[in-house]
């Protein structure tokens, strides 16, 4: 199991942060997670293996947290938020034209791994609503048509 | 990037530098930046707490709690490392305001977290974002960085002879991360349980040690009151509320945003003024004044004052700042469904009235809405949430069971509406699968 350096020059340096070894569990994971596509249980082994943890702590943290995934995900994540103050402009109809456009429901990805589609809770862009994340880019004061436009975006 | 506005009634104290390129440090040092610390390094500990304890500033988290006050439950002596933990993981749905405090004043934020350090006497202090704000998590640690470059962090800070770290740290989409004690655990490395309470985190906190917790827009907050004085501080707001405050506005207004206004600030002014009304010429609804978990008010209890005792008055709170405007084409029934659906996805399972709870009241108001009610489900969905409450480990479970009370009991003919097979009257027609009837 190999990291790239920048990885590991940044855990190192988060090690440092804490009184405790497994303090850096959970960011260490997500840039783990950014960095492979997924916790694959050879990045999970490795982990644990550092933070002397039991697999299953680390089994434990990573079924908590919403972002963490131990199944691979498309490229692009296309996370759509339909919470209230999203719902209230259309968030919902987001969703459904997301659903509709990549064929894809909740948590499923696309044939060609490019894109993952995920209905999401609040993601702080309330006052921008509706918006989503595509992987960790925010698109906000969206409409049907705007949409169309930000995922031919990652067509390409 | 989060776009920015302004109306004339705001008054920007912790906005002052939005837009302004307070990122880099430099420019940060010439607003004023890092004025307030070096102050603070010429006050005694105790005075540096009287000072946040007279300008009446209370948490912008949601609860309210006096900052002051809360600094001086932190023993002065203590064999374990003392921390401060800012909490930057900013999940209640409606709110989006710490957002623009990390993208466009990171260093206020750092600021705030070191006159806390000094006030309580810990030397390491931790900045705690949530996953999703990725690239607000790089904005901070460069700002770090660039703090840590310049001597204002690390060894000897500012030439003081004093010692002073200060982290970043990030979630992995959590919302109930965001509850204090689960917060430490978090950091900690685990999965976002809640502590016991007492002990309470002034005493026993991060790795046992006694830890200041704090919003991030409190601590951006304790800069301004530092340099300002905490008199001048105070009279912005209304008596017991000092300061200002960042408003979510979002939901069906003309003009939504993050708008700064004092603390008292008329709540129907800010729907119709500073957020512009309701736009396509609709009727305003309802309000969720302060965060999802917020009781819902009426168009006729909406003139009130917002600080934290005038709505708590009115019988809603004034929570985390996100005001949730909602007009006449919304219905009720499907809004608790989904801030129902929220709370069950969110609940971290440990007690049972809010684990049980939050998955009955969201499948039965998915039933409801979709027009399988039933008469005594009214009344259920009432008595359910009504003995979730207080009987939680966390306050999650009340958050969820509050505005569900209120939209009960403030929107009854409207669940009534629902009854008896028909469908959504405010559905746009084939919207909604329906379910049969239950007898
Ligand atoms: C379920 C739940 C979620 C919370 N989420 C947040 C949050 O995202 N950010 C925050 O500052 N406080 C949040 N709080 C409040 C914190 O527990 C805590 O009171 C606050 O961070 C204290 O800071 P303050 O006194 O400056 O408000 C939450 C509380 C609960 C019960
Ligand atoms: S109230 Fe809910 S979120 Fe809080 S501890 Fe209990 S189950 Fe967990
Ligand atoms: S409700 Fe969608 S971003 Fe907050």
């Amino acid at each position: 199991m190999k990291f790239s350096d920048e990885f590991e020059t940044r855990f190192t340096m988060m090690a440092r942060h804490y009184p405790t070894k497994r303090s850096v569990l959970v960011p260490a994971l997500l840039y783990a997670q950014d960095e492979i596509g997924y916790l694959s249980d050879e990045v999970i082994q490795e982990i644990a293996r550092r933070l002397e943890l039991t697999e299953l702590d680390v089994r434990n943290v990573i079924s908590y947290y919403s972002m963490l995934t131990t199944k691979p995900r498309g490229k692009y994540n296309v996370q759509v938020c339909t919470n209230i103050a999203c719902m209230l402009r259309g968030g919902e109809e987001l969703f459904a034209h997301c659903r509709k456009k990549l064929g894809i429901g909740h948590k499923q990805t696309t044939q060609d791994g490019r894109f993952t589609l995920e209905e999401v809770e609040c993601i702080g862009a309330c006052s921008w609503a509706p918006a989503i994340q595509v992987n960790y880019d925010f698109h906000e004061n969206l409409t049907v048509e705007k949409l169309d436009k930000v995922l031919d975006g990652y067509q390409k | 990037m989060a776009s920015l506005v302004s109306h004339p009634d705001e008054v920007k104290v912790v906005s002052r530098r939005f837009g302004q390129g307070a990122t880099n440090i430099d420019r940060y040092l010439e607003l004023d930046g890092y004025k307030a610390v070096q102050k603070a390094f010429a006050m005694e500990p105790d005075a540096i707490i009287n000072e946040v304890k007279n300008s009446g500033l209370r948490g912008r988290g949601g609860a309210g709690f006096s900052t002051g006050m809360k600094w001086s439950f932190v023993p002065k002596q203590s064999a374990k490392p003392k921390y401060v933990l800012c909490n930057g993981d900013e999940s209640e749905p409606g709110t989006c305001k710490d957002r623009l405090i990390f993208e466009h004043d990171p260093h206020a934020v750092i600021e705030g977290v070191m006159i806390a350090a000094l006030a309580v006497g810990s030397q390491t202090g931790y900045i705690y974002i949530r996953g999703e704000y990725r690239y607000l998590s790089i904005i901070m640690q460069k700002a770090l960085a660039d703090a840590y470059a310049r001597g204002f962090l690390g060894k000897n800070i500012f030439g003081s002879g004093r010692d002073l770290d200060i982290y970043w740290h990030g979630g992995a989409g959590a919302y109930e991360v965001g509850e204090e004690s689960a917060l430490m655990e978090s950091l900690e490395g685990k999965r976002g349980i809640p502590r016991i309470r007492p002990p309470f985190p002034a005493v026993v906190g991060l790795w046992g040690g006694p830890t200041v917790i704090n919003n991030a827009e409190t601590l951006a907050s304790v800069p301004h009151i530092i340099l300002g004085g905490a008199e001048w501080y105070a009279k912005v707001g209304t008596p017991k509320n000092g300061g200002t405050r960042l408003f979510c506005l979002s939901g069906n207004l003309e003009k939504p945003g993050v708008y700064e206004l004092p603390m008292g600030y008329n709540l129907r002014k800010m729907i119709y003024e500073v957020g512009g009304g309701i736009p396509n010429g609709r009727e305003l609804k309802a309000v969720v004044p302060g965060g999802s978990s917020t009781p819902v008010l009426l168009p006729e209890e909406i003139d009130i004052s917002m600080d934290f005792d005038s709505v708590a008055k009115a019988g809603s709170m004034l929570g985390s700042g996100g005001v949730v405007v909602l007009d006449d084409t919304n219905c009720i029934v499907k809004f608790a469904l989904r801030t129902m659906k929220f709370y069950r996805h969110e609940s971290c399972g440990w007690c049972i009235p809010c684990r049980e709870g939050t998955d009955w009241l969201e499948k039965t108001l998915t039933r409801f809405h979709a027009g399988g009610g039933l008469k005594k489900d009214i009344d259920n969905i009432q008595y359910l949430s009504e003995n979730m409450l207080g009987r939680t480990f966390c306050p999650l479970g009340d958050a969820a069971a509050m505005p569900t009370i209120a939209f009960v009991k403030k929107f009854r003919k409207e669940f009534e509406d629902h009854l008896e097979g028909r469908p959504c009257p405010f559905e746009r027609a084939g919207a909604v699968e329906q379910l049969p009837v239950l007898a």
